[in-house]
């Protein structure tokens, strides 16, 4: 069985903004980022959706200590959204003074862009990831 | 499925720079454990070790071959097991399961690790390797921020003022290194205070270095055996009373749970089931604190603390030695290191030297101590757990 959204697909629609999931058809939950099976209830009966790509901070962090060749990165603030749709996913937060993220920041509405992590010896190619922007 | 009982244990001494290989430090923990078990390389059926980035600190891997041919267990089937930071207590799980069925009688199992020759930058790198490739490392995800995150989560999820939470965790690494100190083979034996804790440098907001497990080398093995061999080779065979395994996607798909670990409360429950006891009956535990907001986090999927409640523990120093539920008396992840092949192996040690009573000299004995846990987490979800009792039921 084809994988149903592999991630060169779901990665080229990200480089242009596009937030790609999985709709179940049996019990019509979003699944995202891509698995095999609906991450509800383990269904194959799954269709490509785009989603919206607006959601709200869940929880952050800070980070300043960078993995090797990340380092001109930090600091930097990772964020879990939780998407309108229901799905969390994973990104930065973009826009703002990491020395500033605070809890405050949680429950605040987010909207979606995308940044390509060039890759490095270790992954296979580049790979678009999520990055938000505060909406208030 | 037949009783199977641990009759020998070795382990190194943990730290940075270890001049010694890989091979080298198991064999020496191997070795250790063989002598106390009296067994000999011809007696070992079958090796099984733990190890998690030979192939980057060492350019190696396939290193339990080498490994067994150096201990002169020659031509057995010996067997490599990768569960990031748990691949040990998952390597003793399949050790005990291959030795309850009767396939084998006695087994070498343990783990092995060199992280720091790889330096920070590269050792992070790897770690991070725990990560989803492809939809949390490109986000810039490490393990302290994972852990970072499920902080944030847990002081809003749970309503915790952040002050209080810091507090919490501050008191989770100062208990571990008062018993570092006490623990010979633990990479720091050096006390630490709240301030320190609280001062230090950034790692992943709010973790401060002090909140962070060191990068470490060093190994730590087991000898098991079937019920009829520890008995004819053991005075004080510390018996596997229960195991549990169970795994958890990437972070953002475990949002239903987070910060609780679910596959921790699944694995710990088979392991509880299978020994016919509970956390009431568990008294001393060895917890995966890779960082201070995990072992607060593992208190609570155990069953030590109520959700949200588990930083009261050590606030009441009932994790101390006297306390409800002695928690990491060898130092933790946190103070006696953290080399992740070897560190199920380490905690499995630990909790057979407290049934047995081995560690009055040291004054880190927990007195009477008839029933221990070891909890062990690799990555976002591999979760492993035992429960060791020192008599057969
Ligand atoms: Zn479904």
């Amino acid at each position: 069985m084809e994988y149903p959204l592999p991630f060169e697909r779901y990665n080229s629609a990200l480089k242009k903004n596009i937030l790609l999931g999985l709709k179940c058809r049996q019990c019509q939950k979003i699944t995202c980022p891509p698995q095999m099976t609906c991450q509800e209830c383990s269904s194959f009966d799954l269709e490509i959706t785009e989603l919206g790509g607006t959601g709200t901070i869940q929880t952050y962090t800070t980070i300043y200590i960078a993995a090797e060749n990340r380092e001109n990165e930090v600091p930097y603030v990772i964020v879990l959204v939780e998407l309108e749709e229901g799905p969390w996913i994973m990104g930065e937060l973009s826009a703002i003074n990491p020395e500033e993220a605070s809890l405050d920041m949680i429950g605040k509405r987010v909207r979606m862009g995308n940044r390509v992590f060039p890759g490095d010896r270790y992954s296979n190619g580049s790979a678009a990831r999520p990055v938000f922007y505060r909406l208030d | 499925m037949r009783k199977v009982a641990i009759i020998g244990t070795g382990h190194t001494d943990f730290g940075f720079n270890s001049p010694k290989t890989g091979l080298e430090l198991f064999c020496e923990a191997a070795t250790e454990a063989m002598v106390e078990a009296n067994v000999q390389p011809k007696d070992i059926q079958a090796l099984y070790c733990g190890n998690g980035l030979s192939d980057f600190s060492e350019g190696q891997i396939m290193i339990q071959s080498y490994i067994a041919d150096s201990l002169g267990c020659r031509h057995i089937p010996a067997t490599r097991f990768e569960a990031a930071c748990s691949s040990a207590t998952v390597a003793i799980r399949d050790a005990y399961m291959w030795v309850a069925s009767g396939f084998y009688d006695i087994v070498l199992v343990g783990g092995t690790e060199k992280a720091t020759a790889m330096g920070t930058a590269l050792a992070t790198r790897t770690f991070a390797m725990g990560t989803d490739a492809r939809y949390e490392f490109p986000a810039g995800l490490t393990f302290p921020g994972f852990f970072g995150l499920l902080a944030n989560l847990y002081a809003k999820k749970y309503n915790i003022p952040f002050e209080r939470l810091r507090n919490q965790m501050s008191l989770v690494s100062v208990q571990s290194h008062s018993y570092g100190v006490k623990n010979p083979h633990a990479q720091f034996k050096k006390e630490i205070t709240v301030d320190q804790v609280e001062k230090a440098f950034m790692v992943a907001s709010p973790l401060t270095l002090l909140d962070c497990c060191p990068f470490s080398d060093g190994a730590a093995a087991l000898v098991i055996a079937s019920e009829e061999k520890a008995r004819a080779l053991c005075d004080t065979p510390i018996y596997i009373a229960g195991v549990g395994q169970a795994s958890s996607g990437m972070l953002s798909c475990q949002y239903k749970d987070i910060p609780r670990l679910k596959a921790r409360e699944i694995s710990v429950k088979q392991a509880y089931d299978m020994a016919g006891v509970g956390p009431q009956d568990i008294d001393v535990c060895e917890l995966h604190d890779c960082f201070s907001i995990a072992s607060i986090i593992a208190a609570e999927g155990l069953g030590f603390a109520e959700f949200g409640k588990g930083g009261q523990l050590w606030e009441k120093e009932e994790t101390r030695i006297g306390g409800k539920i002695p928690i990491n008396i060898s130092g933790g992840l946190k103070s006696k290191g953290h080399p992740i092949g070897a560190t199920g192996a380490s905690q499995t040690v630990e909790i057979v030297k407290q049934l047995r009573g081995d560690l009055v000299g040291q004054e880190r004995q927990v007195e009477g101590a008839r029933v221990g846990l070891v909890d062990t987490l690799g990555g976002d979800g591999i979760l492993c757990n035992l429960i060791l009792k020192k008599e057969r039921e």
